[in-house]
């Protein structure tokens, strides 16, 4: 290092100090604007109508998204209960047998490359996959690309999970003569529990937002989602439709949409978040 | 080792199953290149390499390129780059380094909610207040102070390239601030007091200690926010003004690998023109694979390292 007079380096170390609270700032700043602008045309947006009514043609105002609102769960909650066994038994298999095995490590090191594929990638591929071959845009498609997300986030966090289950655990509960596929549900899962609770929720936390994969898969509808054999409506796609129109009133509602979902996915990730905290406090 | 066989065999069965699904993972991978593949065909045979070094893009004519989406993806993902890691770096250090423990906390929380905000809602916010901001306020500032540079020229429209690197770099900050906190919190404090012994101000710690240690893993923790704001689609669709033509200034629109798919997807009536937009796909996974697959390597051989030192 190059010498310098006290004073000098003083001042570096002044300087970066100054630098770096409207730095931290920026990031709380950014944050409250997002989330002002979310709220304050948002919310007024939001009535009795909005949640239970069809869209109105376009042009004409009112009407509401509740068939836009009910297709999100629907298919959210369809792709939960698809992705999330699959990457909750993926993940055993790499924290319970052999976690140290070629196979384990191959399946790690794909799951991080389909945590990192761009949404939109997994949305053609399900596009080509379902959408071409069966002719026509679905629920179902959407919920597999949808499903497609969740599996790689469920499975890192299952076996970070399982990981921090003690041995002597696994090791009491096979002394006692009980089965493996027992051991392995019965006692660490139950041990794990919140820890999985919380990997399920933020991997839901992150697809319920997702529009990209929906864009090709299950496009989005007017009417009721009576089967998910047919387009399917939904929040996200409806956001980025009513956006992108000329039309004032449906401008107000994809703000009031972008408020539903943003709100919910906060929700569900301070959950995840606080959930995990108290586990953490009493481990 | 008192086992009935069915107990045995109820165990074997278990152990399949976990293993099936943490094939279907591999499976699913390799589909996803097969799928990509089999239906950019048609597209690769008619343009063959050429695919990725022309700058035609034309429904009409039948004719696509992919170089106008590739220099978009790279040069919004470049801006986004040239923002977040600068100020990821100084917010990760203030939160490990300076910050009361209290406020780290609130600062740190910020920054996750953040994270967990989805793009749509960026691509919103975007269209509607920031691009606002930019027509009226920075894009005007900038074309006044460095308008000689051809970067920044032509009128001020508040969507466009610059306003999408902006935008996504507010997307990939909190993916960088956390990493780098985390490389951060793993320099042994030792190094840090020793550092302080010797009269040391907390930059010049910093500096000569804690970035010096950590540097591997936070040019890691670049590669993968770069492999992530490549294939960020929404928030950049909504601002980025969707043109193929590429155009040196950024205050001008364009277009990304991701924004193309999501704008021409549905409307592409014409089997070549989908197997282009599928191509485009194709290449989007390619380079998000090998970023991703470099990063992984480089955190990989990281983790040996360590545990070989200890």
């Amino acid at each position: 290092m190059i010498p310098r007079g006290v004073g000098g380096r003083h001042f570096a170390d002044r300087a970066v100090r100054v630098i770096m609270i409207p730095a931290a700032l920026s990031g709380i700043a950014i944050l409250a604007w997002i989330l002002w602008e979310v709220i304050s045309r948002g919310a007024s947006a939001i009535d009795w109508a909005f949640l239970t009514r069809l869209p109105s043609p376009p042009g004409v105002e009112g009407g509401g998204l509740g068939n836009a609102i009910v297709g999100t769960l629907l298919m959210t909650v369809l792709a939960t209960a698809i992705g999330a066994p699959l990457g909750l038994l993926a993940g055993v298999f790499l924290a319970e047998f052999g976690p140290r095995s070629r196979i384990a490590t191959a399946v790690r090191f794909t799951s991080n490359l389909l945590m990192g594929t761009p949404s939109i990638i997994i949305g053609v591929f399900v596009y080509a996959l379902i959408v071409l071959r069966t002719g026509h845009f679905s629920g179902w498609a959407g919920a597999v690309a949808l499903a497609i997300l969740i599996l790689p986030v469920v499975l890192r966090t299952t076996e970070d999970m399982l990981n921090l289950v003690p041995d002597e655990l696994r090791e009491s509960g096979l002394a006692l003569g009980a089965p493996r596929w027992r051991v392995t549900l019965w006692i660490i899962f139950r041990a794990a529990k919140t820890g999985l609770v919380t990997g399920v929720l933020l991997a839901v936390a992150r697809v319920s937002g997702e529009t990209a994969p929906l864009l090709f898969t299950s496009l989005n509808s007017f009417y009721w989602p009576e089967t998910l054999g047919e387009p399917t409506a939904n929040l996200t796609v409806t956001i980025f439709n009513y956006a992108m129109s000329p039309y004032a009133d449906w401008q107000q509602k994809a703000w009031g949409a972008s408020f539903l979902i943003t709100v919910s996915v906060l929700i569900v990730a301070v959950l995840a978040r606080f959930s995990f905290q108290k586990r953490s406090r009493q481990s | 080792m008192p086992e009935t066989s069915g107990q045995h065999r109820a165990d074997i069965t278990f152990k399949l199953i976990t293993a099936f699904c943490a094939l279907a993972v591999i499976v699913l991978m390799g589909g996803i290149f097969i799928e990509l593949l089999r239906n950019s065909l048609p597209s690769i045979r008619t343009f063959g390499l050429g695919f990725l070094t022309s700058d035609a893009w034309n429904p009409g004519a039948s004719e696509f390129g992919a170089l106008s989406s590739m220099y978009g993806t790279l040069v919004s993902t470049g801006i986004a780059m040239l923002i977040a890691v600068p100020l990821g770096l100084i917010i990760a250090i203030y939160l490990v380094e300076v910050a009361h423990p209290a406020v780290s906390r609130v600062v740190g929380g910020a920054v996750e909610l953040l994270a967990a905000i989805p793009s749509i809602i960026y691509g919103m916010w975007g269209l509607f207040v920031f691009a606002g901001v930019m027509q009226d306020h920075v894009q005007p500032a900038l074309g006044e102070t460095l308008g000689f540079l051809p970067l920044f020229q032509g009128p001020p429209m508040g969507i466009g390239m610059l306003t999408a690197g902006i935008v996504l770099a507010i997307m990939v900050l909190p993916f960088i601030t956390a990493v780098t906190r985390d490389v951060l919190l793993m320099v042994p404090p030792v190094l840090k007091e020793s550092a302080h012994g010797v009269g040391s101000t907390m930059w010049e710690s910093v500096r000569s200690v804690s970035l010096r240690y950590g540097r591997r893993g936070i040019i890691g923790a670049v590669f993968l926010g770069f492999g992530r704001a490549l294939g960020e689609t929404m928030a950049v669709t909504f601002v980025i003004g969707n043109s193929h033509r590429i155009s040196a200034s950024l205050f001008a629109a364009g277009n990304t690998i991701a924004s193309s798919l999501a704008n021409e997807f549905n409307e592409a009536s014409e089997p070549l023109y989908l197997s282009s937009l599928v191509q485009l796909a194709l290449v989007l996974f390619a380079i998000t694979l090998v970023f991703q697959s470099v990063a992984h390597v480089w955190f990989g051989k990281l983790q040996q390292m360590e545990t070989g030192q200890r």
